[in-house]
């Protein structure tokens, strides 16, 4: 494929990231910090985003047999990753989490997590897929 | 033979049946009312049954009487009588046949026996001629021909007469007598037989039931039947007469022996309730002559309180009178109450589902309010952001080169802004209160200051020849403990409001304590309502802050909780007070204003609410000033009260508790010993003062019109002359700042000042309110100094001005002009940049603590291309640590963190800040690092370091605990450029 083409591709799957929520302007800004001595800086914190999300859904799944009071702390961290990259529907799976815990609703809770790795999983693959296009383009 | 023949014909008789044993009336057709079985067919059934006769009360000779007299007992006697009539007629006819028969046998036999004397006679004659035999019985045959079923029964003797002797001879003859005597003889025995079957027959006859018998038998059947059926039902049968006098009664369940009845009515049997209606009823059915049904309650001793279906019928005579009543009683009480309860559960039904959908309906109404104030509260911050935005832009905007047109424009596009601004940051006070999220703080301060203070920032902003006056009694602690910037905001408010309404005369606060919260109230009063709060926020405070700059701080400690105990004057301050007790001060604001017509008076305190339409256009403001105070009064335990008189002014009250620890300090500041009203000092900080006055200053205090009209709205363009040591007008400034940020400017501000005198050194800055002067020359300055800057920089300046506000503004302040302002600014900002690059040690040194990696990349990021490099910890811990260290210049603290949250950290850092030492941080188990100390003293902790919480939920209730932790700002998250840079620009730069 041609560069153009690349780099199109690429900010195709940008928007459309944008555009279905998975991401919002808080990934602008991060886009915004990459510079010439950080040229991949998105990229490098989104991949310590997924290792500390790894961590944390780890151990969100330890206290998953209902403690309450561990499931929010872990999943405010969670969401303070979230939102520190700006993964926005993660977020907002988070806070419906939140909700639950706070009811006290364990099966909420569980519904909520499910929702929550999906909502992950989907971003990661597709942020994968966007960083490998853009470097690709970049190449 | 004869025997059976009358057996037979008794038989053939009975074929006659006997007609019913009932009276037809009370025959077996449908509908009847009385079905009884034929007796005989079962008698067992009714022999199982015991039946108790008891209850059955009988006037038998009325019952004689009735039957004589009324229908139906007739009737029944005619089918009686008729019934027996014919059984005797039966009879009789039986008897009179079996006589017939008799009687005829006997003519029979004697005929016969005249044929044998006749024939004896013949034979006589012709005695030997005819020696024939006979048989004397052939022709007897003939009589019996009749019934020939018979006849083969009847035993006929019919040999021949044997005869030895000789025909005709004596012998023949005697023979022949002897065998016909024999013959008599047996005729006469057969015919004694015949009686006797007769007499036996007849005796048969009598043996036989009588009808009577019988008759009785069939009565007591009924009766017992309707005993059976009787027996347990729950009803009275009666009888009674014309007078209503009981002749006869069933009850199932007695409780009277017959005397007590019979004979006697109801009235004078039972007593209570009940009786003399069922009396009047029956009597009412007598004569009427209809039969009737009515239930009716008694309550008598005799059994209690019960319901009784009444069936009351006429009985007539047979003339057609009326002779008495049938009365039929069912006691329903059961009935009659699951009944009553039926009815009153759905009564109640009734009335809950009713109280259901009200309730559904108000809680449906709160439910709308409710999220209408949200949605109000909501939308009013989220007004507030951008509006800021645009005012502080507008604040930029103009102090960059305009003409004079559009210049008055963006002056009062700037007036409007920040009406705007207050009327939001009303609201969400408001509704703060009222959602509960208001939080008071518990702060030490001084009363004597707090009233000095609003007097003297309503001075500074008076547009009107008033004076001001304070009176604080002696009584009045030093120091007392509650929410300073509630009650100063409470107090400004009160008083802008009688300024606001007051053409001549005075306002003035009074402070008295009084023994027992006593509410006064009155309601003689009248007076405006409109709470114009636009002079009136927490403007206090920054003059406070700056007096503390310029004087070491002396009075600070009228500002915050921390602040009170950390005072640094050198004086005695407090020690750490030991006991507490409460004392009630009354407040009073009075004026001598326009006062408040009667009815107006209690919509006062209610929120948009304004004495007139035409007092709203005249006065302006919104209606909610006056609400706020008295949500906040009441926040605090006390009660707002209004006493006016219209045209001659109104007092505001409000009394409220505080605590006073008593160890407070009581020594006076000892660097001031100028208690100097006249000459509304600042710094004259007199603790125990009691009086305080400003004069009305008319000087041409209207020379200060020099195109800065925007402040008019807002604040004194004559400041300088109202407060003519006024070293800086930025009290006023501080004005329109919402109270939320009070904090954060309040210690912002002072830092700057003192900043801006001894880093940069800037003349201007020392000596304001001169430097109408220098304009043109600052002006250039600007220039240069924004070509100096780099871009970046500048930006923040500017961003520090419009976004941030306050401590732009409060520099601004300093000259009522504000082209003199904007040079301050500028020159701050030049020379800010250049110490930033001319002398590196001044980059500031800048904390984040936060734990989470993502975020402290992102952050450290920001910050580097900010140009800082920042330090980073993970936890409060960590962070009390660092400070520990060395000190920094800002701290960036994330609130939720594992070991220690960033809200102790911040505590235990103030605390340090206070008192120097760390032992509160010790207490909480960190120990000091052994590089502590030397750092620690080498650079003693005169300045406050700014602490910016960084919180995931940006509510506002967690806004209030941050800076009720000894925050000073706040920065949701995630952490955007842009804020972060806004951040810095405030606290840093």
């Amino acid at each position: 494929m041609k560069k153009a083409e690349l780099q199109q591709e690429a900010a195709s799957i940008r928007r459309s990231l944008f555009d279905q929520g998975y991401l919002d302007e808080q990934f602008e800004e991060l886009e915004g910090l990459r510079d010439d001595s950080n040229p991949n800086f998105e990229e490098e914190i989104v991949n310590l985003f997924y290792n500390d999300s790894a961590r944390m859904i780890n151990n969100l799944e330890r206290a998953l047999p209902m403690q309450f009071d561990k499931l929010d702390d872990y999943m405010h961290q969670f969401k303070g990753s979230c939102s520190g990259i700006g993964a926005k529907r993660v977020k907002l799976e988070c806070s419906r989490f939140h909700e639950c815990c706070a009811a006290r609703d364990a099966e909420g809770c569980i519904r909520t997590f499910q929702q929550v790795k999906h909502e992950y999983t989907t971003l990661k693959r597709q942020l994968q897929t966007y960083f490998q296009v853009a470097k690709q383009a970049d190449a | 033979m004869v025997c059976e023949m009358e057996h037979d014909l008794m038989e053939d008789m009975d074929i006659e049946v006997l007609p019913s044993m009932w009276p037809e009336d009370i025959g077996t057709d449908a509908g009847k009312q009385f079905n009884i079985e034929k007796p005989g067919s079962d008698q067992d059934m009714l022999e199982e049954v015991t039946i108790v006769e008891e209850p059955t009360i009988v006037d038998f000779k009325r019952l004689m009487e009735l039957t004589n007299y009324t229908d139906r007992g007739s009737t029944q006697l005619t089918y009686f009588m008729k019934y027996l009539e014919y059984k005797q007629a039966n009879a009789v006819r039986l008897l009179r046949e079996e006589l017939d028969n008799l009687s005829k046998q006997r003519q029979e036999v004697e005929l016969r026996k005249l044929k044998i004397l006749e024939e004896h006679r013949f034979e006589d004659i012709r005695y030997g001629d005819d020696k024939r035999p006979v048989s004397i019985l052939d022709e007897v045959y003939d009589i019996w021909q009749d019934r020939p079923r018979r006849k083969n029964d009847v035993v006929v003797q019919n040999k021949g007469i044997e005869i030895d002797a000789e025909y005709d001879t004596v012998v023949y003859w005697k023979q022949r007598a002897l065998h016909l005597e024999k013959l008599l003889e047996a005729s006469i025995q057969r015919e004694q037989t015949l009686i006797e079957k007769l007499e036996e027959s007849i005796k048969n006859l009598e043996r036989q039931s009588t009808p009577v018998e019988e008759l009785s038998q069939i009565l007591k059947r009924a009766d017992n039947f309707l005993h059976f059926i009787l027996q347990n039902a729950p009803i009275v049968i009666g009888h009674q007469d014309k007078e209503l006098r009981y002749r006869f009664i069933y009850n199932h369940f007695p409780r009277l022996q017959e005397e007590d009845i019979i004979g006697r009515t109801d009235v004078e049997i039972f007593t209570g309730s009940g009786v003399r209606e069922s009396q009047d009823f029956k009597r009412e059915v007598l004569e009427k002559g209809l039969p009737a049904k009515r239930e009716i309650t008694f309550e008598t001793e005799l059994f209690g309180s019960k319901t009784f279906l009444i069936y009351v019928e006429p009985v007539f005579s047979k003339a057609g009178e009326t002779i008495g009543i049938n009365y039929m009683g069912m006691d329903v009480t059961d009935q009659v109450r699951k009944r009553e309860r039926m009815a009153r559960i759905r009564e109640e039904i009734a009335v809950q589902k009713a109280k259901e959908t009200e309730l559904n309906k108000t809680i449906h109404i709160t439910e709308e309010t409710m999220r209408a104030k949200q949605m109000l509260a909501t939308m009013s911050h989220e007004i507030r952001s951008p509006l800021s935005g645009v005012v502080s832009m507008a604040e930029i905007l103009s102090t960059t080169k305009l003409d004079k047109e559009q210049r008055q424009l963006l002056e009062v596009m700037l007036s409007s802004g920040d009406l705007v601004l207050q009327l939001i940051n009303d609201i969400l006070d408001l509704s703060k209160v009222e959602s509960g999220a208001m939080k008071l703080e518990a702060t030490k301060f001084r009363p004597r200051e707090v009233v000095k203070h609003v007097l003297q920032t309503a001075a500074a902003s008076l547009q009107k020849i008033l004076t001001l006056e304070g009176h604080v009694a002696d009584d009045v602690p030093i120091e007392v403990i509650g929410d300073v910037l509630r009650i100063r905001q409470i107090l400004t408010n009160l008083v802008s409001n009688a300024i606001k309404f007051t053409h001549e005369g005075k306002v003035g606060i009074n402070l008295s304590v009084v023994a027992r919260p006593n509410f006064g109230q009155s309601e003689d009063g009248q007076q405006k309502i409109s709470g114009d709060k636009s002079n009136v926020s927490v403007s206090g405070l920054s003059e406070e802050k700056y007096f503390s700059a310029s004087q070491n701080g002396s009075s600070d400690e009228c500002r915050s909780p921390v602040k009170s105990e950390r005072s640094r004057n050198g004086a005695t301050e407090e020690q750490p007070h030991s006991t507490e007790t409460t004392v009630c001060i009354r407040c009073d604001v009075y004026d001598t204003g326009i006062g408040i017509p009667e009815k107006a008076i209690p919509t006062l305190f209610k929120r948009y609410m304004q004495v007139s339409a035409d007092h709203a256009r005249k006065y302006g403001g919104t209606g909610l000033g006056l609400a706020i105070c008295k949500q906040l009064v009441e926040l605090m335990g006390g009660r707002l009260t209004v006493s006016s008189k219209e045209h001659c002014g109104s007092t505001f009250t409000f009394i409220l508790p505080y605590k006073v620890s008593i160890a407070c300090d009581n020594s006076d500041d000892p660097d001031d010993k100028l208690s100097d009203m006249e000459k509304d000092d600042a710094a004259s900080d007199d603790a125990t003062q009691g009086f305080f006055q400003f004069q009305p200053r008319t000087l041409g205090s209207l020379f200060s019109s020099n195109g800065s009209t925007r402040a008019s709205t807002l604040r004194p363009q004559k400041l300088g002359l109202a407060l003519p040591h006024n070293l800086n007008g930025f009290s006023q400034n501080s004005c329109s700042l919402p109270s939320n940020d009070v904090t954060s400017n309040g210690t912002t501000s002072v830092e700057d000042v003192i900043r801006v005198t001894t880093v940069t050194d800037s003349p201007e800055m020392s000596e304001s309110g001169s430097s109408t002067t220098h304009k043109p020359g600052t002006e250039n300055e600007t220039v240069v100094s924004r070509d100096k800057c780099a871009q970046l920089q500048n930006c923040i300046a500017c961003r520090e001005i419009g976004v941030e506000t306050k401590p732009s503004k409060i520099q601004q302040s300093s000259e009522t002009q504000e082209k003199d302002n904007r040079t301050c600014q500028c020159v701050t900002s030049r020379s800010d940049s250049t110490s930033t690059v001319a002398k590196p040690p001044l980059e500031p040194k800048i904390l984040l603590v936060e734990d989470n990696n993502v975020n402290v990349m992102v952050a450290r990021s920001m910050m580097k291309q900010l140009g800082h490099s920042i330090n980073v910890v993970n936890n409060g811990v960590e962070a009390v640590r660092a400070v520990q260290r060395r000190n920094y210049d800002l701290i960036l603290m994330d609130v939720c963190m594992p070991v220690m949250n960033g809200l102790e950290a911040t505590k235990l850092i103030r605390s340090y800040e206070e008192t120097g030492n760390w032992d509160a941080a010790t207490k909480a188990g960190i120990e000091p690092s052994s590089s502590t100390s030397d750092l620690q003293n080498s650079e003693p902790s005169t300045k406050r370091m700014p602490i910016i919480a960084m919180t995931a939920n940006a509510l506002s209730e967690s806004a209030e605990e941050c800076y009720a932790n000894g925050m000073d700002s706040f920065v949701s998250k995630p952490v955007t450029f842009q804020k972060l840079k806004e951040c810095l620009a405030q606290f840093v730069l």
